[in-house]
């Protein structure tokens, strides 16, 4: 039936039309919105591994998706004190089991004691249940060596992701030229990207200088904001780190210098430290914004107003699936902080289990109790192979003509720059594709390797990149960078 | 047996000076003062502070698990075995449990619930809900890939909502809202940059959704809005009323009938071109699970040049929690006649008398009236309340039933939530009690109930 008679049928009088939700009815906003972790790569290696599962012949027999951030999904092994908590507080009749440890069961009968009668399955609190948000409190205060924290500044979130959003719905606003800029990294990691893009909001990029390993020039900041004050307002400042996908871990000085220019540009300030267990380079060491903030005095501590965003998905527990995840917030205006909880009501509650979760983490076992020499081993363990990993990655990368890898100094990834031969831009130019994705995607369905293209994370215009994680286990990552390397190599001779 | 849908909807950000739009728009509706005077209630009763009550009995959330219903066993069996697979290693759980963890760990990378999963949900489970649909309607075909798993419907409602709202500076996009709504869908509106265009449940014919009203409503947003969606809660909330209504009692008879069921009935054209979302969730029913926080979307007749957008929304926030996932799986696929934990997860949580109990003894009060309670898991009572305390409401300046709400805190313990939160029509009254509760409880609370609404109407007669 063509689409003309639609318009002049009538059911009980009433006549049909057209689809009220179209692509030129949409949202425009949504138009812009691209998350390259989880596009069109990825969906591509999904639909090989169903054919290989069909029983296609292919040159390789799984697909490697080193495309994402999941480290148990890569074999990671979860932290036992971590899931023997979550067992007892799913099925608290387990707390009668004597071959759980006395120090699980304790934080087990903690957790439910907080809870809506007694269980994980009732709603908790829209900002979270109140001692898992006076454990992060504590936890924060011993991590910044006594600098206090307000439990009634913490924030639990659907993952850090949630939080970061919600802030940013809160801080975009105006028309035109008075339209909130958001200052985020260029590569960035694509969610900041996708939110501004559906909120409306004005991106600025500031450049990261691959040449100092990824490093922030507060030059290169003031460059970005001076520009963009033409024709937007500039409020906010976000940063990541350790980064992602660079993996830098900034430097205290870097970080004051930071806090200095928000101030100065009168900037909200927005880390995002997912990884802060994540540092692996020499020399190299997490310091947490608002510590240094504080450190800097009253004159900065009490003014600069700023969010930090922490997860359960990264560091050593990789627990992505439970979405566990907070903020804290400094220096908000109060009225603003009674709207914020208004705003996290919308959708009543984060996952308790995740909430459960971040409480074991900010709380995990003391040296005292059955736990600790195990969950120290565990734990020790996988910050280990992550360094070594790290190690390995920049090592074998660097010995590939055609491509340079910085140091992954912290973080989950790599983030090589590749040269390309012109005749394979100009192949990908033909086959509507960006470069860097035209590679990729000969790699996965020459090797079955994921990776995400560089395009998707933003880089200087002319350079190309991907980003790789270094969460398979050492032995297949061997072998995967070998194979990007063999890859490397056979695709620079095909288009020379 | 009772099914909450919800469905979100958008509410146009103003320019509000220093924060983002949403903020003003969102402050307009909420009865601070009561939830923090049960906030601090609650504190002064652990410090033992003397008060006519021993607990406060929250019961203004639709939440049966903190009302102190428990978890099915299966539900946490399967959880905890799927958390710290080691379970698996003894015969301590049933079979049945020890296989269908099996089977989702089997589903999930790295076989660890940890792991993210595809964004639409993991495919197994949301197979399982296209299967659970098509069952429950009857046989209309149901498509996994229309399906889409997150963390709490409201945020399923919240992405194709933001998809159809468009913000412009020269005109709003409406949805039509019921009053009384569920608060969470007429805020997620407005947050998202639309604005919400009422139709009015006529209350005295079981809070009857009337064409003639949605009309009316449609009319009035001429020249003020450019309206493009309709919300339907079914059951309601806070209503509880279904679409349909049979005579007298027999509406305990009446079951759950789906708008996609009914679409799919009519036949095409209608059935082909209406474009619906219908929205689901592991928080209600049965299973109640409101913390682990498992909801779906089924979108049919979307057009699939925007259902790419869709999944490109969806997979911004990576993927839903896993946990929610699961009691979602174990909501669609029960334990079956013959399965070891079969009997245990069929004990019914509320009773059809209980149902009753609630109609007949809010019926019996003069100054209450309340509408058959079909579904939903509430019961929105109407008060009418004298003009003295309508007066001494103002005064305080509390709307009149926030201020009977209050008063019902203070002198008795429970916890209910203004009617004025739900948005009524002008001049009425009313408040939100959730009834998936112990019925010891139930009886505990209908006792507070009536006993402080004596004496508050006899001070304000």
């Amino acid at each position: 039936m063509l689409r003309r008679d639609l318009h002049n049928e009538a059911v009980n009088g009433v006549p049909c039309r057209g689809k009220v939700l179209t692509l030129d009815t949409m949202n425009p906003n949504v138009k812009r919105v691209e998350y390259a972790v989880r596009g069109p790569i990825v969906q591509r290696a999904v639909q090989i591994e169903k054919e290989l599962r069909e029983g296609a012949k292919k040159p390789f027999t799984e697909v490697i998706k080193a495309n994402i951030g999941d480290a148990h999904a890569m074999g990671q092994k979860p932290v036992t004190f971590l899931r023997q908590v979550l067992a007892l507080c799913s099925y608290p009749e387990l707390l009668e089991d004597n071959k759980f440890p006395e120090d699980a069961k304790k934080r087990a009968r903690r957790i439910l004691g907080a809870c809506g009668g007694q269980s994980i399955g009732a709603y908790s609190a829209s900002q979270g249940i109140e001692c898992v948000r006076q454990d992060v409190a504590r936890y924060i205060e011993k991590r910044d060596g006594g600098i206090p924290s307000n439990p009634d500044n913490i924030y639990l979130s659907t993952g850090a992701s949630d939080a970061i959003v919600t802030m940013l719905k809160l801080l975009v606003c105006g028309e035109g030229r008075g339209r909130t800029g958001v200052m985020i990294s260029i590569p960035q990691y694509p969610l900041y990207s996708a939110a501004l893009a559906d909120l409306g909001a004005v991106q600025i990029n500031y450049y990261l200088d691959e040449d100092k390993c990824w490093s922030l020039d507060i030059k290169e900041l003031r460059r970005a904001v001076t520009e963009a004050r033409q024709h937007c307002n500039p409020r906010v400042l976000c940063i990541i780190n350790p980064g992602n996908p660079t993996g830098q871990v900034q430097s205290r000085q870097c970080i004051e210098d930071v806090i200095r220019f928000a101030k100065e540009e009168h900037l909200f300030l927005m880390a995002d430290e997912v990884y802060q267990d994540n540092v692996y380079a020499e020399g190299c060491a997490f310091h947490s914004f608002k510590k240094v903030l504080f450190e800097m005095g009253p004159e900065y501590s009490s003014t600069v107003e700023m969010a930090s965003f922490h997860s359960t998905s990264k560091c050593y527990m990789g627990e992505c699936g439970f979405r566990g995840g907070y903020m804290e917030v400094i220096n908000l205006d109060p009225e603003v902080k009674a709207q914020l909880i208004k705003l996290v009501s919308v959708r009543l509650c984060p996952p308790v289990p995740g909430q459960a979760l971040l409480d074991l983490v900010v709380n995990p076992p003391q040296p005292d109790e059955p736990s600790h020499t195990t969950f120290m081993k565990e734990r020790t363990a996988v910050l280990a192979a992550l360094a070594e990993k790290a190690r390995l990655t920049e090592q074998v990368f660097n010995t590939v003509p055609g491509i340079t890898c910085n140091p992954v100094q912290g973080a989950m990834y790599t983030f090589p720059r590749i040269t390309l031969p012109q005749k394979a831009i100009d192949k990908a130019k033909e086959a509507g594709q960006v470069p860097d994705m035209f590679y990729c995607m000969r790699l996965l369905e020459e090797e079955g390797i994921c990776l995400v293209p560089g395009s998707g994370f933003g880089q200087r215009e002319g350079t190309f990149h991907f980003r790789m994680t270094i969460l398979p286990p050492t032995e297949k990552l061997k072998i995967v960078l070998q194979k990007i390397r063999d890859f490397h190599q056979r695709f620079t001779q095909e288009f020379s | 047996k009772w099914s909450e849908r919800k469905v979100t909807i958008f509410t146009p950000m103003s320019d509000q000076q220093e924060t983002g739009p949403t903020m003003r728009r969102l402050s307009q509706l909420e009865s601070v003062v009561l939830w923090n005077r049960a906030r601090q209630i609650k504190r002064e009763l652990k410090q033992g502070v003397k008060k006519p009550y021993r607990e406060v009995i929250d019961i203004s959330w639709g939440d049966p698990q903190g009302g102190g219903i428990k978890p099915l066993s299966f539900v946490r069996q399967v959880l905890a075995a799927c958390h710290y697979p080691q379970l698996l290693n003894s015969d301590k759980l049933p079979e049945d449990v020890r296989q269908r963890a099996e089977r989702l760990l089997k589903e999930c990378a790295g076989r660890s619930t940890g792991s993210y999963t595809a964004t639409q949900g993991i495919p197994y489970i949301v197979k399982g809900i296209s299967e659970f649909i098509t069952r429950r309607d009857g046989g209309v075909p149901s498509f996994p890939n229309n399906i889409y798993i997150s963390s709490g419907s409201q945020w399923s409602l919240q992405v194709p909502t933001s998809l159809i709202l468009i913000i412009s500076s020269f005109f709003f996009t409406g949805v039509l809202t019921p009053v009384p709504c569920y608060d969470k869908v007429n805020m997620s509106i407005r947050e998202l940059g639309g604005v919400t265009i009422p139709y009015y449940l006529h209350e005295d014919q079981g809070w009857e959704l009337q064409i003639e009203e949605l009309n009316r409503a449609l009319e009035s947003a001429k020249g003020v809005c450019n309206p493009v969606a309709l919300y339907v809660m079914n059951p309601g909330n806070p209503t509880g009323s279904l679409p349909q209504r049979r005579s007298s009692f027999s509406w305990l008879m009446s079951e759950f009938v789906s708008y996609k069921k009914v679409l799919a009935e009519m036949g095409p054209p209608i059935s082909e071109t209406v474009e619906l979302a219908s929205f689901h969730s592991a928080s209600k029913g049965l299973i109640g699970e409101c913390g682990l926080r498992g909801g779906y979307v089924e979108l049919v007749n979307v057009d699939p040049a925007v259902m790419e957008y869709i999944y490109k929304l969806f997979s911004t926030d990576s993927c839903a929690s896993v946990p929610g996932q699961i009691a979602l799986n174990l909501m669609t696929h029960p334990p079956q006649p013959g399965d070891p934990s079969y009997s245990l997860y069929n004990e019914v949580i509320m009773t059809i008398t209980q149902l009753m109990r609630v109609f007949e003894v809010l019926n019996s009060v003069p100054g209450f009236s309340c509408q058959p309670v079909e579904g939903g898991g509430f019961a929105f009572p109407r008060l009418h309340l004298p003009l003295n305390a309508i007066h001494k409401a103002k005064e305080a300046g509390m709307q009149p039933d926030e201020f009977y709400c209050v008063r019902l805190l203070e002198e008795s313990g429970l916890l209910v939530n203004p009617g004025w939160n739900f948005e009524q029509k002008e001049g009425t009254s009313h408040f939100r009690m959730n009834i998936m509760i112990k019925e010891e409880t139930l009886e505990g609370v209908l006792r507070r109930l009536v006993s402080f609404h004596t004496k508050f109407m006899k001070e304000f007669s």
